[in-house]
């Protein structure tokens, strides 16, 4: 009898926990780039919110921006607080320390930011899904949008570490032009002079930078003082709306490539700006959209099955793409990651605030070049 | 490579180098005369930017943001110095270390309490932007320029309040014996509080400076923290002088580096390779620099044997 019980109350507790769901997030909330860790928070608690889903319990923890931490927030999560999905992680190393456990460990991960290529080629995974891009996609586009624009002696310039050469090598995949020259940087440089004065003196009618956070500040405000008027492209992470205000007049008319713009004409995108800017008091950067479109994501496969009792039927949900995006259409390719347009960009000012317009289309329903690699 | 290009490299890292020096300024002299190792030094720079572009936000005026940066700055540093420092003078250098470790995580998240994540906006006086046109037609920014007259005329006149004046003379009596000094009757906890803050008021300075043409966000006093250590342990600890040759020597290197070890690897291997292996060798230049030096003078160039 007692035995009997005990198992009934085991099948209460077990049917209790299937009922709701645990979200895992890890992401940037401190130190110099949370500005990026709490746009993708926001967007994707926005979109819970507007659902109206109280049965998906989440788990925000702070990674601080340091591998270690993070993985050692991840296996707490995994193992103990045991989510069945997980999410928000920014930067390419980090995710590169803790996705490849986590999905190993059966836990699914849905990227909303970093898009490292080992990610999306031979290191892709069934339970791995990406819903921002794949790292080199803006750089690629830069270099479409380049060679549309009939630029043919470009300058280029990058950090010098993985997300920085993946940069260059994407910008240089799509263009075909010359180069006036190539730079890698250091990472989080703050002066860009010397730099400022090779371009200067190489010759180049444009310069194509990847400069992600205060390194695009710097290099874009000290551009501008320098005489130097090259026109300048670059992917959007050094123009999304966090930043753009910091950057100033210096950021005018600068053409930048994204995969989310607040003018993409679609019903989800105009209601997603709008609340967003009503429930937090600001305009929504491309990483709240991304967040926003992975918890749409999110529940649209959790309306088709539950991760834990059926986690097959769920990763069909996922692999279907079935809800509506702020980028209007949206699929996922065989790796797992978006097989979208690419818009490009130029920075303008309405009223007091710095923000961008799209200009025209840079790639059309772009994939990444590495699906072929992957094996699943 | 032009002559001009070379010549405008030089002068770059000669402006790197005074703004560096403005930070290595009063490291040197906190670590020198009080021996203490102060990490939270870069946080200091960092008040002195948001004070800044706080203020600049306000005001409009550059001007008073700089006002406003150095007082913000120095009143932090006296601030810290009284209720956190004293206690710490007669510490191990690890409890030092680790306690004004502390002071950086406090300084961060609090700036990012008050001020939020996102970078602030400060930019350059109407007056200084844009180019001016140097004999041999290079056209340099005129602020960068302005920021080298600062630097000058900052060391120049440390020089002359430490080896001309009365305070100057405590300091440096301070340094070499304190018990004495404070056997002589010299009130050396205020002694110190000012010797702190006026550290403080230098690096606020660098901060509002340097942010004008940089980002304004949380943590952006660390890594020039880095290289102002590396500064004064290649001047001597303790030396004004030193810190004013190392800060240009360390800017030169940094700069020049940059730009010509890629040139010179471009002679003997494919451009894409050169890029990233001078890059590379690049950043480490000024580490090199500092091994060197230290071979040949243990002590730093102006540095005391101990």
């Amino acid at each position: 009898m007692k035995k009997w019980m005990l198992g009934a109350a085991l099948c209460a507790i077990s049917s209790m926990a299937a009922a709701d769901v645990k979200v895992g997030m890890i992401t940037t909330l401190s130190g110099g780039g949370a500005g990026l860790g709490i746009d993708v928070r926001d967007g994707f608690l926005l979109a819970l919110e507007q659902a109206g889903r109280d049965d998906i319990e989440m788990v925000i923890e702070d990674d601080e921006r340091a591998p270690d931490a993070a993985v050692r927030i991840a296996d707490r999560m995994i193992q103990s607080e045991r989510v069945d999905i997980m999410t928000g992680i920014i930067w390419s190393n980090l995710a590169m320390a803790v996705v490849p456990g986590a999905v190993a460990q059966g836990v699914f991960y849905l990227s909303p930011n970093a898009g490292p290529s080992q990610l999306a080629g031979q290191g892709c995974h069934e339970n791995y899904f990406n819903v921002a891009w794949q790292n080199d996609n803006l750089h690629e586009a830069a270099g479409a949008w380049a060679n549309e624009t009939g630029y043919s002696n470009s300058f280029i310039l990058a950090p010098n570490y993985p997300a920085g050469q993946d940069a260059l090598t994407g910008y240089k995949r799509m263009y075909e032009g010359d180069l006036a020259g190539e730079i890698y940087t250091d990472l989080g440089q703050t002066d860009y002079a010397a730099e400022i004065a090779q371009i200067r003196a190489s010759g180049a009618d444009s310069v194509f930078f990847f400069l992600p956070g205060g390194m695009g500040i710097s290099f874009l405000k000290q551009y501008a003082d320098s005489g130097v008027e090259l026109p300048v492209i670059g992917p959007a992470f050094s123009f999304d709306q966090g930043i753009l205000q910091a950057v100033g007049d210096a950021a005018l008319g600068v053409v930048n490539t994204s995969q989310w713009s607040k003018d993409i004409e679609n019903e989800t995108n105009a209601a997603f700006v709008e609340s967003f800017e009503a429930e937090y008091g600001r305009l929504p950067s491309l990483y709240a959209s991304q967040g926003f479109d992975t918890a749409n994501l999110l529940i649209s496969a959790l309306d088709v099955a539950d991760p834990s009792e059926d986690p097959d039927a769920f990763r069909e949900a996922l692999r279907a793409a079935n809800f509506d995006s702020t980028r209007g259409d949206f699929a996922f390719g065989p790796n797992h990651h978006p097989v979208q347009d690419i818009y490009a960009r130029e920075v303008i000012q309405e009223d007091d605030v710095f923000t961008n317009r799209i200009i025209g289309t840079a790639l059309e329903d772009h994939a990444d070049a590495y699906a072929a690699e992957c094996q699943m | 490579m032009s002559t001009i290009l070379v010549i405008e490299q030089v002068i770059n890292g000669l402006q790197f180098g005074v703004m560096l020096f403005l930070m290595a300024a009063g490291l040197t002299l906190i670590f020198g005369v009080m021996g203490l190792i102060n990490l939270a030094h870069g946080s200091l720079y960092m008040i002195g930017a948001f004070a800044a572009a706080w203020v600049a936000g306000l005001t409009g005026s550059f001007l008073l943001a700089l006002v406003a940066a150095m007082a913000a700055a120095a009143l932090a540093g006296a601030l810290v110095e009284m209720v956190v420092i004293r206690r710490l003078y007669a510490a191990d250098h690890l409890d030092q270390v680790l306690a004004t470790f502390a002071l950086i995580l406090i300084f961060s998240e609090g700036t990012r309490w008050v001020f939020g994540s996102f970078p602030l906006y400060l930019d350059i006086p109407e007056a200084l932007s844009g180019t001016v046109t140097l004999p041999g037609g290079i056209a340099y920014p005129l602020y960068r320029l302005v920021l080298i007259g600062i630097g000058l005329t900052v060391g120049l006149a440390l020089w002359a309040l430490i080896e001309r004046t009365r305070i100057g003379m405590q300091i440096r009596a301070g340094r070499d014996d304190r018990e004495m000094i404070a056997a002589l009757g010299v009130d050396i906890s205020r002694l110190y509080t000012g010797i702190f803050a006026l550290g403080a008021l230098l690096a606020g300075l660098a901060g509002a400076l340097v942010g004008a043409i940089q980002s304004v966000q949380v943590g952006m006093g660390e890594p020039v923290l880095i290289l102002a250590f590396v500064v004064i342990v290649i001047g001597g600890i303790g030396s004004i002088k030193g810190a004013f040759i190392g800060a240009l020597l360390v800017g030169l290197t940094d700069t020049l580096g940059g730009i010509f070890l890629p040139e010179i690897f471009k002679l003997f291997t494919d451009a894409s390779t050169a890029t990233q292996a001078g890059s590379a060798l690049a950043s480490m230049a000024i580490y090199i620099l500092m091994s060197l030096v230290l071979i040949w003078r243990p002590t730093g160039l102006f540095g005391r044997a101990a």
